[in-house]
């Protein structure tokens, strides 16, 4: 994610992850988003997380669509294949992706615009179709590469630099998610590295998709007094509803410890996530309570984050059509085609 | 009156031993007129006769009128025509419509059980009245049977006027109900009904029957749709994205039902393809772009709407270089125009589609047997050139069944993956990665597929890219990329499949596509014989190979003939060939049925004329 030019040779006494390489491995090229965009530190995150889950980078495939948000994929992870779409399409690309290969790791930047304006239909299917990837949603309430409109992502009152408010009501990804069955729902703030960064651990280990909303200010456009997606305004009124920590699977068996006020959720590789709810009656699991703890929360105007929901349990694009464990673009020719024989039988004759 | 009909060689029709008979049932749909259709089409068939079906039907679920015409033609001469032998008059709704396109001299078969209008009756046509619904409640107990069984009536009295074989007819039964007594019975009694009635009442058979011959020895009956997802399945597609659409739709049903007979595996059960039934056709083309790039063959199959739709992520695929496989099954346009009714009115969109400079390969599959083949060829091609492929199809060779020679396939065939280097390629590669450089003499640089090697990691974007597919707004870096993705389009003209043509060295010549072939064909007889000698050339792709170029500088004047109104085909070669724009000529049909040899003949003597 650097945003300044740095020297390509790695300092010998870099901490390296089993695989050998080191957090540089796991960067891209050079941001040129503004400088302070929120959007450098979720990049920050991305790559702090995935040297931690020590993923070969070249078994990582990063998808965007366009806007500021779609250019970060360019900026962490340069061992891994990348694909900048169009405008609001990235989730029908991944699902084809995911489709073609079910082994690699999808990591899909999304923003505001791109994901709840013109692509929000597909990210509805993405979500019903719970395509396995983690999708990041870098939310900042305004279009920042067109020069700082609203998004649908804007709450009312929200106003533009000239002070003039939004009238229209925001969607919210978390709320949308819950009501189409998401099965992974977080939301983060740029400004919160410690938090974001075992969600994205949980996120990339979920069995379906994981939907992290991230409220990402646009230090340009949208970071003013007025805006309730600032960085002051989110410092001031992030509740947070859970607390996670994310175990990667362990080589040995080690005796989970209950804890009181934790909810371990053995993950779909085997990883454990535990979330500590911050309020004591929250449920992660519990998809109703959820929806009104957003609601209530929304009517007070907390931006409520940490882990929200999650469901491990149902299944996810490849088991709801039944795919071989081997990816689709592997099977070699010869089991694919019928051959001459079966050719003959077809047809009125 | 077409001129076909006024034609020397045809107007001894009924005395020759050279079949040539016409039929329409005239039916409201949803009332299960296609399984009878269905019967009268394969007993001809299987007679040995060449034949053809064309369905004209509404878009509609029930209650409006269809038809269902059927040519028989000892020459080998099926396209549609426009007047009828025999006209099977079982909707009163249409009576008036269909007692006019009989021929003089013809017949029309229709249920007595209500008085005809007076009005629509004709001196110069002989009518058989026969009381098929009275028939029918007497009959059969059950509503359903009473209205579905009507059609099965008629399909009798057709069996005894035309002097169909009747043990052909019902063993077509017995197969179709194998294991289904009661239904098998009820049929084959509804059938005899019908048969015996017009045998005792008619003066059977007809002077315009039928008799066996040997016309369809190794031949099949099948439609497009189907024989084109025969080709997806042989080709290997894994991935296959759609949004319902009619004509397309029954593509995507029948690779469903092959992929499940035939993808699944024996051991596990689990599948070796995933059909995706997405939100939009803008979806439906982003599934297929993204198992592409990640090395599948995927394809996607639509109409008209769904390419206008496709439109933004074409331009993706092409720009960045991803094999991309699309069916486009033509119905009528603009707009949702009529779904069911055949035209060729998209390519010129699929040709340029997507903004900016945009070019295609397009496939133009002439009939069943060529959807099949032209289906395998569009993945070599996709993978080869790394860019979109799209096969125009239409309503007519779809969703007709149509008499083709029996699909075969070369066990020895290995798909051409095109340029991938794989993981052995990467791992000793020293020097880096361009996604862009270096290309072959095709203009085609080799591609690397995700998940494979760090090595081979590039980053594929929409935005302006230079050679190693960094970003780029640098005009001669820009440059480099577009103009290669020209060169590359030329370059396929090489390897798309030849015209097809037949030439006798005239001087004029008629230019046609798809499912225009048959009618010009015969055209080009009835021309002949009236002292106008014509070359046939039927152009099957584009990029146009030289042998295009060839023909139109061989000709002084070329008749183009499609089914669009803005004379599209015509349009392309006087783009993309050197010819000169007055050397070519148009016929057009366009108003939804399939083109007729009569249309043909009367479009180039109304020109010759002038």
């Amino acid at each position: 994610m650097p945003s300044i030019e740095k020297p390509p040779i790695q300092h010998p006494g870099l901490r390296r992850n089993s695989l050998g390489l080191t957090i540089h491995d796991y960067e891209g090229s050079m941001s040129t988003l503004c400088a302070g965009c929120g959007h450098d530190s979720v990049t920050a995150a991305i790559v702090h997380a995935l040297w931690e889950m020590e993923t070969p980078p070249h078994r990582i495939a990063k998808l965007s669509g366009i806007g500021c948000s779609a250019k970060t994929t360019a900026y962490f992870a340069r061992g891994a294949h990348g694909f900048n779409t169009a405008h609001g399409r990235m989730a029908t690309i991944a699902t084809g992706a995911a489709a073609a290969n079910r082994d690699l790791l999808y990591i899909g930047i999304s923003g505001d615009g791109d994901s709840l304006s013109i692509g929000l239909g597909h990210l509805a299917h993405l979500i019903r179709r719970n395509v396995r990837m983690v999708y990041i949603i870098e939310n900042n309430g305004v279009y920042g590469l067109t020069k700082g409109q609203f998004s649908p992502s804007a709450d009312v009152g929200s106003t533009t630099k000239r002070g003039d408010p939004n009238q229209v009501p925001p969607i919210d990804p978390m709320s949308l998610g819950l009501s189409l069955g998401a099965t992974f729902l977080a939301r983060g703030f740029s400004g919160d590295k410690r938090q974001l960064v075992p969600i994205i651990k949980a996120a990339a280990a979920h069995r379906g998709l994981a939907l992290i909303d991230v409220i990402s200010p646009c230090v340009t456009f949208n970071d003013h007094e007025g805006s309730t997606k600032s960085y002051l305004f989110t410092r001031h009124h992030d509740t947070t509803a859970t607390e996670s920590d994310f175990v990667p699977p362990a080589p040995e068996i080690v005796a989970s410890i209950p804890v009181e006020g934790v909810v371990s959720v053995t993950m779909h590789d085997g990883s454990v996530l535990r979330v500590r709810s911050v309020p004591d009656d929250y449920d992660p699991t519990d998809r109703e309570g959820v929806a009104e703890h957003l609601r209530r929360a929304h009517a007070a105007g907390d931006v409520v984050t940490g882990l929200l929901y999650i469901d491990e349990s149902s299944a996810d694009l490849h088991e709801m059509h039944d795919t071989t464990d081997q990816p689709l673009r592997d099977i070699p020719f010869s089991q694919l085609c019928p051959g001459s024989a079966v050719l003959a039988g077809f047809g009125v004759r | 009156m077409v001129l076909e009909r006024l034609a020397p060689e045809t107007a001894h029709r009924g005395k020759s031993r050279v079949v040539d008979l016409a039929i329409k049932l005239a039916n409201v749909n949803g009332t299960g007129s296609s399984s009878a259709n269905n019967l009268l089409m394969q007993a001809f068939f299987r007679m040995g006769l060449p034949v053809s079906g064309k369905n004209l039907f509404p878009s509609n679920i029930q209650g409006l009128p269809t038809w269902y015409e059927i040519r028989v033609n000892g020459s080998g001469h099926t396209a549609r025509v426009s007047q009828f032998d025999l006209m099977v008059a079982m909707n009163a709704q249409t009576h008036a419509q269909d007692i006019r396109e009989v021929r003089a001299g013809g017949y029309v078969v229709w249920d007595s059980t209500w008085p005809l209008d007076q009005s629509a009756m004709r001196s110069d046509v002989s009518y058989l009245g026969m009381p098929v619904a009275q028939m029918c409640n007497e009959a059969f107990r059950s509503p359903r049977a009473r209205t579905l069984m009507r059609n099965i009536v008629s399909c009798g009295a057709v069996v005894a006027l035309l002097a169909i074989d009747l043990d052909i007819v019902s063993n077509l039964l017995a197969e179709k109900f194998a294991g289904k007594d009661t239904l098998r019975e009820s049929n084959q009694h509804a059938l005899m009904l019908g048969y015996e009635y017009a045998r005792q009442h008619f003066d059977c058979p007809l002077p315009c029957h039928v008799h066996v011959m040997d016309g369809n020895a190794g031949a099949i009956l099948i439609d497009g749709n189907t024989t084109a997802a025969l080709g997806f399945l042989y080709a290997g597609a894994t991935v296959a994205a759609w949004y319902p659409i009619t004509p397309s739709t029954s593509l995507m049903d029948a690779f469903t039902q092959l992929c499940r007979r035939y993808r699944r595996d024996p051991e596990t059960g689990r599948n070796s393809y995933l059909i995706l039934q997405a939100e939009d056709e803008l979806a439906s083309i982003g599934i297929v772009i993204g198992a592409s790039w990640n090395g599948a063959r995927a394809f996607t199959s639509t109409s008209g709407p769904g390419i206008s739709l496709m439109n933004e992520l074409i331009g993706l695929a092409y720009y960045t270089e991803t094999p991309v496989v699309i069916v486009d099954v033509q119905r009528a346009g603009p707009s949702t125009g009529m779904p069911t009714r055949t035209q060729q009115g998209d390519i010129l969109t699929c040709a340029y589609a997507s903004h900016g400079d945009t070019k295609h390969i397009l496939l133009f599959p002439g009939d069943p047997a060529e959807c099949f083949d032209f289906a395998v060829r569009s993945f070599d091609l996709a993978e080869r050139f790394q860019t979109p492929v799209m096969m125009l199809s239409d309503v007519d060779i779809g969703m007709n069944d149509w008499v083709i020679p029996q699909l075969t396939w070369d066990d020895a065939r290995v798909p051409d993956r095109g340029r991938v280097l794989g993981a052995k390629e990467l791992e000793k590669r020293i020097e880096a990665y361009d996604r862009y450089a270096n290309p072959d003499s095709d203009h085609v640089v080799a591609r690397t597929l995700p998940g494979v090697d760090p090595k081979g990691a590039y980053f594929a974007r929409g935005s302006g890219h230079n050679e190693h597919g960094g970003y780029t707004e640098t005009p001669e870096e820009y440059l480099e990329v577009v103009d290669r993705l020209a060169s590359k389009h030329a370059a396929a003209a090489m390897r798309v499949p030849d015209p097809q043509i037949e030439s006798r060295g005239a001087r004029v010549a008629l230019v046609t596509v798809g499912s225009c072939g048959p009618a010009v064909r015969e055209a080009i007889e009835l021309l002949d014989a009236q002292g106008l000698p014509l070359d046939y050339m039927r152009i099957r792709a584009f990029p146009f190979s030289p042998a295009v170029q060839d023909f139109l500088d061989d000709h002084d004047t070329c008749f183009v003939v499609e089914q669009n109104r803005d004379a599209q085909l015509r349009s392309l070669l006087v783009l993309e060939t050197a010819v000169p724009k007055d050397r070519l000529r148009s016929v057009l049909a366009y108003g939804g049925t399939p083109l007729s040899a009569g249309e043909v003949v009367d479009g180039v003597r109304a020109q010759m004329e002038t």
